[in-house]
């Protein structure tokens, strides 16, 4: 079956010959005139056509939008604050990057229709340092729209006043886990909350209800209040709606960012059909379907998975369709969409090796399990690589990530512990055969997968 | 310290954004460390009295977020991304390159005192890996001899410079 065609929405104008990012070009193209409908409606019906819609975030745990917002403490008093996660540090993915960069106004229209919608004046986007330019496009943009009437006291004359601030961050991955993120956005270290009771719906920023949205999952939004919810639930599939963004990096041909209904597409017409296969002379060996997170697929492996009536169905892995639901049940996760691709030039142990000094690094530290073991894991596949495996290896790496896994106060205990879990489970024979490959020792530092 | 007139300006501005002063540090810290390209102990005193902290309060955030630095840098500062997808397209190589060209180690400041070469974690630009960031600007498919291009520009600049 040849690949259904991209369907380009959020990323309807990303590269398109003389499309420009400022405010003109924008409103040419339509821009803003979702905002005012969104204006002329009540803010809970707006809310409503997010449920209808069936969104779920973008930003890694596909967690219902509109559920979420009906979840704000509305009854506190406080103000309601909306965060926009633009940290984009889960490795593998590079979405929000080309929004920022080329279409700020379609990030900012979405995050008024939402503050509208919630009641909140004030919103801050939580950018990644690593973003200085994206920084200084999003306030000029912001500035812009200012100027316009379209951001800050009386917006578009409907006597509704929102402001937005660019916070910028700098260089730490934990800061993309949403109570690390606040953390950080009151000026401290961005040790993750323990929820509960610190759930940002109830007590996130300044104490304050808050909404922490991803920046593809807002632009959504604003897509979602242009056609209407039950519209937008037409696109994709049941319980998995909309397009997505999946954005292909490692061993294939053409890499990049595609964008399709979620659900509508399979992992093997997304990798061979649209992004060229492997390359020359080399086959694929695994992939990393959402993030370096996500536990990892064994090219050449298959599921048998539920289906609504009892019965059940099995899968080649090529021919899973690449959704939040198919991939959770096949015990990984569609995650933030970022596709990794490894051929059969990859050993196992030095990609888990890559991995694990990246956790290693980026453990904020304050529970105990991870922050060990985190290390413990990167120690171990640092010292098979440099010419000291040892036969029980696999093993003892298994163990060290089982006894992380649950035991922490953020998801990142689980994020650390999936890769090694799963390269032990479906690689083990290569942990095992590496002591004996008798590999020579690197020099140091310059290991992994040099 | 001295900070240029822009960055006190900018500095006065980016407070106003926030409810609580304390949430300005990281931006703040930003400021300080592009205008006089370290954060010395006479920063973190700075910030802190800007803020009305504690100097701790300050220190604890330059000591945890991988950019910020308490020590000078080479003229050029070069990031190679060294996670999974650039490390899959050759980002080990392309490091060395760079390294060899200037003469250096990693983390440290090459001896003609123009650039420092730094492993960071992912870039978010996976697709046209490897990648390298020179100072703000990003490099996209640095494979070794587009790395030796830049380090050539790079020398041909401070040798313009005399
Ligand atoms: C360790 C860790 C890192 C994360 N990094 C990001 C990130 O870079 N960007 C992002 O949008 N969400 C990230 N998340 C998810 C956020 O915590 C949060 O679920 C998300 O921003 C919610 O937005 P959404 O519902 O629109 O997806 C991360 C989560 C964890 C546990
Ligand atoms: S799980 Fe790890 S990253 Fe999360 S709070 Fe604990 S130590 Fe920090
Ligand atoms: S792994 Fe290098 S940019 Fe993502």
């Amino acid at each position: 079956m040849p690949a259904p065609a991209e369907r380009r929405i959020i990323f309807r104008h990303i590269d398109e010959p003389g499309y420009s990012r400022d405010l003109a070009c924008y409103q040419r193209n339509g821009g803003y005139t979702t905002l005012r409908k969104a204006l002329a409606m009540a803010p809970a019906a707006i809310i409503d056509e997010v449920k209808k819609s069936g969104l779920r975030g973008r930003g890694g745990a596909g967690f219902g939008c509109g559920l979420k917002w009906s979840l704000v403490d509305r009854k506190s008093g406080k103000p309601i604050y909306l965060v926009v996660n633009a940290d984009e540090s889960e490795p593998g993915t590079f979405k929000d990057r080309y929004i920022i960069h080329q279409d700020p106004h379609q990030l900012i229209e979405g995050i008024m229709i939402s503050c509208w919608a919630n009641n909140v004046k004030q919103a801050y986007i939580y950018i990644r340092g690593e973003f200085p330019h994206g920084a200084r496009i999003l306030e000029e943009a912001i500035a812009e729209a200012r100027a316009a009437g379209l951001v800050g006291p009386n917006i578009l004359g409907s006597g509704y006043g929102c402001e937005i601030y660019v916070h910028r961050g700098a260089g730490a991955y934990i800061c993309g886990e949403e109570t690390g993120l606040i953390e950080s956005l009151e000026g401290k270290r961005p040790y993750p909350r323990i929820k509960p009771p610190y759930f940002p719906a109830v007590l996130g920023l300044y104490q304050c209800p808050t909404i922490v949205n991803n920046v593809e999952t807002l632009c959504h939004v604003k897509y979602i209040v242009e056609v209407g919810g039950e519209a937008f639930a037409q696109i994709g599939t049941p319980n998995n709606t909309g397009t997505r963004i999946l954005c292909v990096s490692g061993h294939v041909q053409r890499p990049g960012y595609y964008e399709y209904e979620v659900g509508r597409i399979t992992l093997g017409q997304l990798l061979h059909e649209v992004c060229g296969g492997p390359l020359p002379g080399r086959k694929f060996k695994a992939v990393i379907p959402g993030g370096s997170s996500a536990k990892i697929l064994r090219w050449g492996e298959s599921f048998t998975l539920k289906n609504k009536d009892g019965s059940s169905r099995t899968l080649a892995v090529e021919d899973l369709p690449m959704d939040f639901d198919t991939m959770a049940a096949c015990g990984t996760m569609g995650g933030s969409g970022g596709v990794i691709v490894m051929d059969d030039s990859v050993n196992m142990v030095e990609a888990l090796a890559n991995i694990n000094a990246f956790y290693a690094h980026e453990s904020c530290g304050q529970c105990t399990p991870c922050r060990e073991g985190s290390l413990w894991m990167k120690r171990i596949t640092s010292r098979m690589v440099h010419g000291d495996a040892r036969a029980e290896d696999g093993a003892l790496l298994r163990s060290v990530a089982d006894q992380i896994a649950g035991r922490t106060i953020c998801a990142f205990g689980e994020a650390c512990s999936w890769p090694t879990q799963s390269f032990v489970a479906k690689f083990g024979d290569e942990f095992t055969a590496y002591p004996a490959a008798k590999r020579a020792p690197r020099p140091e530092g310059a290991a992994e997968l040099a | 310290m001295n900070l240029k007139p822009e960055t006190l300006r900018r500095i006065d501005e980016v407070i106003t954004h926030y409810p609580v002063k304390r949430s300005a540090v990281l931006m703040l810290l930003h400021a300080i460390q592009e205008d006089i390209g370290h954060l010395p102990p006479e920063a973190v005193q700075w910030v802190a009295a800007k803020l009305e902290l504690q100097p701790i309060n300050v220190q604890e955030v330059v000591t945890f977020y991988p950019m910020f630095r308490q020590h000078p840098i080479g003229r050029r500062h070069i990031k190679v991304c060294r996670t999974l997808s650039c490390a899959l397209r050759g980002a080990y190589g392309t490091c060395a390159t760079f390294e060899k060209e200037f003469s250096t180690k990693r983390g440290e400041v090459s001896p003609d005192g123009e650039v420092t070469i730094e492993f960071v974690e992912c870039l978010a630009s996976c697709g046209t890996a490897p990648i390298v960031m020179i100072d703000d600007e990003l490099h996209e498919n640095v494979d070794p001899a587009a790395a030796r291009g830049l380090s050539d520009g790079i020398k041909a600049e401070a040798a313009r410079r005399g």
